[in-house]
């Protein structure tokens, strides 16, 4: 049970720092697939900060930096430009996917690194010793314990300050932002600056946190799963926590029920968490607070 | 003393201009009205006023002072308040939220209990209370004008545009409204109120001026003003007769019947309210009414593309108040929408492409789902020719042609297929005298060979020149049904603003 | 006159083909810089990418031979594109397609070939198309969006043929996980000696032929570009958008399988893990590049067959990362629906200038035209008033 406990928590660290960090972009009104192309290039840089400078905190930064490039990339060519944000995700991503490679076979394959350093659990004090949710929640990771804050930061950004405000009411009726002063495309590029960082952090906590390497494709659709995460909860911090909760429990339960030996092929557990993503997106059917104009961008006058 | 001068204000929207040398002065304390026809001019003015354009050549001064307004911000700072006719409240949020939205005295950390007491007293003083925790979605339309002329306040305005704040609201409400603007110019602020009904400028302004085709024709105090034929006069201005030889109608067997019909919208406000009517074959028959009072959803329900909740339509003898627009269209009925752009064509396909929407499916245009494109061909640059669309050649894309060029090809299209019944709905809106004249005569033709035409037009001339029979529209009622030998401008004018 | 609307038909290819070809341009700038970045001579990789292949008859096989996946692969996106809806799951449709056709190929054996290959080919199709056509019913029934749906629907795709490869349709006589080969009387014949080159060419010229008459010849078609452009119009004019996309989802899907199927069976001639690679996403790259149009399909498929095909030679004589191909990609993904960035610059402004300067000037004429209609307005009213105050 234990065990189990861990390991979803393990896997609901990187989704929730992708979700929660998307969630102000897509509240925003901007709907950004490249996630997961985020996601693959923070995780190949924060192995390859890690790498150079030894330490895995240098490397998340490294990452972030990466990915704030990238979004930027995203956010002039889907803001400013008005591409179509869907297809300039797949761009983004696709992009990701050549540079990683690249890079990988670079930098790390050549030079024959197998593991770089990781980050290491730092445990909490007497809250460490609680039966069965002790070594859970309160042996982990930086990152790790990032995430919890970051559940409470998101929803108090988003319910008690003027920022979180103004993003609420951006993605909802752009026009009437702009006739009260709100510059609309700045709280877009900034959104999804943000998103950015986040997605660079989560990737890192994936190569880094978890592996201490890079593998191609390692993402494998969790920056799918996130922004699945985003719409499944209904748009609000508490519902993104929920959802990501849920997803990674699916994706907890697949590792655990491919090591029990169950009549069922261990293949079809690896498809348990896509098929969640899928059934979750089906049932979501109120939509109560899903941004009106998402995917559309806005033009002024 | 002027408290607001705006001097040789012209706007220009590409090749279009909206404004032109406009030239207004408003006094501190009293309410000014706007007037004008739909397309006058009078939204970009006040959208300039706002900083939301800005004008192409002019200058605005504020007592005394040179404006330069870069963004509504600039001119909310100067304050300068706005009331667009389309609120602009974010529904998913409170009241207060709205309220607070984007001022930049806010601080990081909201303290919404605090605006709201400092809110919902200064709503009191003004007697127009409002909860302000009340989500904006679950207010009357009425109680969002008031949050919108509060939001305005708040941010400390002392000149308030209002942009036709009546349209939308019920004949109790208005008059309240009224009463709110009397109580705020008591307090000395300045009001300027847009407008294209009559009653509500003599019950409630000072001064008006006019405008017509983007220019100021006249300014005056409204105690001058004889009677609302004399505004009528000057928003409309005497037109160029546009001479039809309309030949008396001898009515055929009846083609469309609707009875009764009822539409609310998903907000269950009740737009369309037990409609009645009939048009016989080889009549014309206008609807008339201000924008918005029930007409689109009339012709949308006719057409299929919404459903009455109750009421039949019948056409011929069958009632089609249930069937798919498909079943509708087949049954010979033609539809010139309203808004060709977003309706009534496709602006990235080609002309040939475009001119097959309807009939596509049909033979000879196609068989066994093969597109006969060398007879569609001959076909089309027939109708090209008929309709006289000024175009290089038929496969031109359709967004590259003249808005009176677009239309012409629609209304070939749709009468193309020789319908039974056409709707047509302000088929002439922004075509010059050429094209509207050409259009309103093909729509004669359309009678006297023995359709049933329904001609929705918010232009009184238009109605009044091509309608057998006119049908006044007010807030989804029909207010009366005048034959066209009674029919006069003022009769109209008053049955269109009469209360119901 | 035939002759004039023969020029005006070439000059509006030229037309429609400049800014993709201006992209590609700028697109190969830019990776010149980033190999030039990563340390690697540009020219060099340029020069075995681009003219290594097309010296042989060998390179020319190859070339041809990722043409025809890419074909299929970008048809499917486009298919789906001209309904409106985006179709990121050329991926898992393929795996489908392979894995159906597979199934068929390595079974029945005896058939003649004639029977055997139309049966693969079926198959293939058929399964894709269902596939496709679940994302498009999840949309429609649930409202599911078909971005994200199709997207996992090609992992569950990917683990599902692991999956079979493991366990049912495991090669005995092998350690790996594959399947068994393709029987050969399943097998679409090769055409080109040495090279991989083989008759799915003619499908896949056909399933291009079968796309143009579709869209551009049949009422079918034109529904499905008519509610792909503006539903509201599709809306106006009687048609069921929910139809016509479940149609336009299930043919794109379609042909994804069918790529799948002649893909597995023909090249890779087994199934193995992770065998559909890319192939999905080149396909989209291959779909915006050509526009979306036929032609602009064929043509760029085999510019990304050339490039894809040269990658891993480029790989080993210029020691550049064969990945860089799919950066490539997502740069001219990028610069072709982002059209608007040439828009933007100071040319654009000037133009804008000199526009309303001319548009004044003609305004400027009807403006004292009007006026004076105005003026004569005002007059008439005032002696009208005045009669008015008079009585």
């Amino acid at each position: 049970m234990e065990e189990f406990l861990v390991s979803v928590f393990k896997m609901a660290v990187p989704l929730l720092l992708c979700s929660l960090g998307t969630l102000f972009s897509e509240k925003a009104g901007t709907v950004n697939i490249g996630l997961e192309g985020s996601m693959l290039t923070g995780a190949l840089f924060g192995v390859l900060g890690s790498y150079w400078t030894g330490s895995p905190y240098i490397g998340a930064l490294i990452a972030m930096t990466s990915c704030v490039v990238l979004s930027l990339v995203f956010a002039f060519f889907t803001v400013t430009i008005r591409a179509n944000q869907i297809v300039m995700g797949v761009a983004i991503n696709t992009i990701a996917t050549g540079l990683t490679i690249s890079l990988n076979r670079i930098f790390l394959t050549s030079a024959s690194v197998v593991k770089v350093n990781g980050f290491k659990s730092i445990p909490i004090p007497f809250l460490n010793k609680i039966p069965v949710i002790g070594e859970v929640l309160f042996d982990q990771t930086v990152p790790a314990y990032f995430a919890y804050i970051l559940v409470f930061l998101t929803w108090f950004v988003y319910s008690k300050t003027d920022l979180g405000l103004r993003i609420r009411a951006v993605g909802e009726y752009p026009a009437a932002c702009d006739t009260v002063g709100i510059n609309v495309a700045r709280l877009r590029y900034s959104t999804l600056l943000y998103g950015g960082i986040m997605a660079g952090l989560a990737g890192a906590y994936i190569s880094t946190g978890q592996l201490s390497a890079f593998s191609e494709g390692m993402i494998s659709g969790r920056g799918f799963t996130a922004y699945a995460a985003v719409i499944f909860g209904n748009f609000t911090p508490l519902g993104v926590f929920r959802s990501c909760m849920i997803f990674a429990v699916g994706m907890g339960l697949q590792y655990r029920l491919q090591a029990m030996d169950t009549p069922v092929s261990y293949y079809f557990w690896m498809m348990l968490p896509y098929i969640i993503t899928i059934v979750a997106l089906c049932m979501y059917r109120k939509r109560s607070n899903a941004p009106k104009y998402s995917g559309i961008p806005y033009v002024k006058g | 003393m002027a408290i607001l001068e705006m001097k040789h204000v012209s706007k220009y929207f590409g090749k279009v201009a909206a404004n032109v040398d406009v030239n207004l002065s408003v006094e501190q304390g009293e309410v000014h009205a706007l007037l004008g026809e739909n397309g006058a001019g009078k939204s970009t003015l006040m959208n300039i006023l706002y900083g939301l354009y800005e004008q192409s050549s002019g200058h605005i001064y504020l007592n005394g002072e040179r404006l330069k307004l870069r963004n509504p911000k600039d001119a909310i700072n100067k304050g300068i308040g706005m009331v667009h006719q389309h609120f602009m409240l974010v529904p998913t949020l409170t009241v207060i939220e709205n309220v607070v939205l984007g001022m930049d005295s806010n601080h990081a950390i909201l303290d919404l209990k605090k605006s709201a007491e400092e809110f919902a007293e200064m709503a009191k003083n003004y007697d127009m209370p409002i909860d302000p925790w009340a989500k904006v979605s679950s207010l009357s339309v009425g109680q969002q004008q008031r949050a919108e002329i509060l939001k305005a306040l708040y941010r400390k305005a002392s000149i308030l545009i209002l942009d036709e704040p009546t349209a939308v609201l019920t004949p109790q409400e208005a008059t309240a409204l009224f009463d709110v603007i009397r109580r705020l110019t008591a307090e000395k602020l300045t009001i300027i109120l847009i407008s294209h009904k009559m009653n509500e400028i003599m019950a409630v302004c000072n001064r008006c001026t006019v405008l017509r085709q983007g220019r100021v024709v006249a300014t005056m105090p409204v105690s001058e003003i004889q009677d609302a034929s004399q505004l009528a006069e000057l928003m409309v201005g005497q037109q160029v007769k546009l001479t039809m030889d309309k030949k008396p109608s001898t009515p055929g067997p009846c083609v469309l019947k609707v009875q009764n019909i009822s539409y609310k919208d998903k907000h269950k406000v009740s737009r369309l309210n037990k409609v009645s009517f009939q048009i016989h074959a080889g009549e014309i028959v206008g609807i008339c009414g201000v924008d918005g009072n029930g007409q689109s959803e009339l012709v949308r329900c006719i057409t299929g593309l919404i459903h009455p909740s109750e009421g039949q339509i019948l056409l011929g003898a069958e009632d089609i108040s249930k069937e798919h627009t498909s079943e509708i269209l087949k049954k010979g009925v033609s539809h010139i929408p309203e808004d060709r752009h977003k309706m009534g064509m496709i602006m990235d396909m080609s002309i040939n492409e475009n001119l097959i929407l309807m009939s596509f499916h049909q033979k000879p245009f196609s068989k066994n789902k093969l597109l006969n494109w060398k007879w569609i061909r001959s076909h089309n640059e027939d109708i090209v020719e008929t309709y006289n669309v000024k175009t290089p050649d038929i496969y031109e894309r359709a967004g590259n042609l003249s808005g009176g060029n677009q239309q012409k090809f629609v209304v070939g299209r749709e009468l193309d297929r020789k319908p039974a019944l056409l709707v047509a709905m302000h088929p002439a809106r922004g075509l010059d005298i050429g094209a509207t004249k050409f259009i309103q005569q093909r729509l004669l033709e359309e009678s006297e060979r023995g359709a049933a035409v329904l001609l929705v037009s918010t232009e009184l001339d238009e109605i009044m020149e091509l309608s057998d029979r006119i049908v006044v529209m007010n807030s989804g009622n029909v207010v009366g049904i005048v034959n066209q030998a009674e029919a006069t401008r003022e009769r109209l004018g008053l049955m269109m603003a009469s209360e119901v | 006159m035939n002759e004039t609307k023969k020029n005006n038909a070439i000059f509006k290819t030229l037309k429609a083909a400049y800014y993709p070809l201006f992209a590609l341009l700028i697109a190969l700038i830019l990776m010149a810089f980033i190999i030039k970045l990563m340390g690697y001579d540009p020219l060099n990789a340029y020069q075995v990418l681009f003219t290594s292949s097309i010296k042989s008859a060998y390179g020319w096989g190859e070339t041809l031979a990722m043409a025809i996946a890419l074909i299929f692969s970008a048809l499917s996106f486009s298919i789906a594109d001209r309904s409106g809806l985006i179709n990121l799951g050329a991926s898992g449709q393929l795996y489908m397609g392979g894995i159906a056709g597979m199934l068929v190929a390595t079974n029945f054996e005896g058939l003649p070939s004639i029977i055997h290959i139309p049966l693969v080919l079926i198959a293939g199709g058929l399964t894709g198309a269902a596939f496709g056509a679940i994302a498009s019913l999840l949309k429609n029934q649930f409202g599911a969006s078909e971005v994200v749906t199709t997207m996992m629907f090609n992992y569950i795709a990917m683990h599902f043929c692991t999956y079979l490869i493991s366990g049912p349709m495991k090669n005995p006589a092998s350690d790996l996980a594959q399947s068994k080969s393709a029987l050969p009387s399943a097998v679409l014949p090769l055409l080109l000696k040495g090279t991989r080159l083989h008759a799915g060419i003619f499908i896949a010229i056909a399933a291009i032929l079968f796309y143009y008459i579709l869209m551009y010849h049949t009422t079918v078609g034109y529904q499905m570009r008519v509610v792909g452009m503006n539903p509201k119009v599709g809306e106006y004019a009687g048609l069921k958008i929910k139809t016509n996309q479940l149609l336009a989802m299930a043919i794109a899907g379609g042909m994804a399988g069918l790529g799948g199927a002649i893909q597995a069976t023909v090249i890779d001639v087994r199934l193995t893990i992770d065998w559909v690679g890319n192939l999905g996403f080149d396909g989209l790259a291959v779909a915006f590049l050509g526009g979306h149009s036929p032609i602009g399909i064929a043509i760029s498929s085999v510019f990304f067959g050339l490039l894809l095909s040269s990658a891993n030679k480029m790989e080993m004589l210029a020691k550049v990362p064969s990945s860089v191909v799919f950066l490539f990609q997502g740069i001219i993904i990028a610069l072709i629906i982002g059209r608007r960035i040439f828009q933007l610059g100071l040319i654009a402004k000037w133009k804008s200038n000199y526009q309303n300067k001319k548009s004044e000037a003609s305004d400027l004429l009807e403006m004292t035209r009007d006026a004076e209609k105005t003026k004569q307005d005002a007059l008439a009213l005032k002696q009208m008033t005045k009669k008015g105050s008079e009585e």
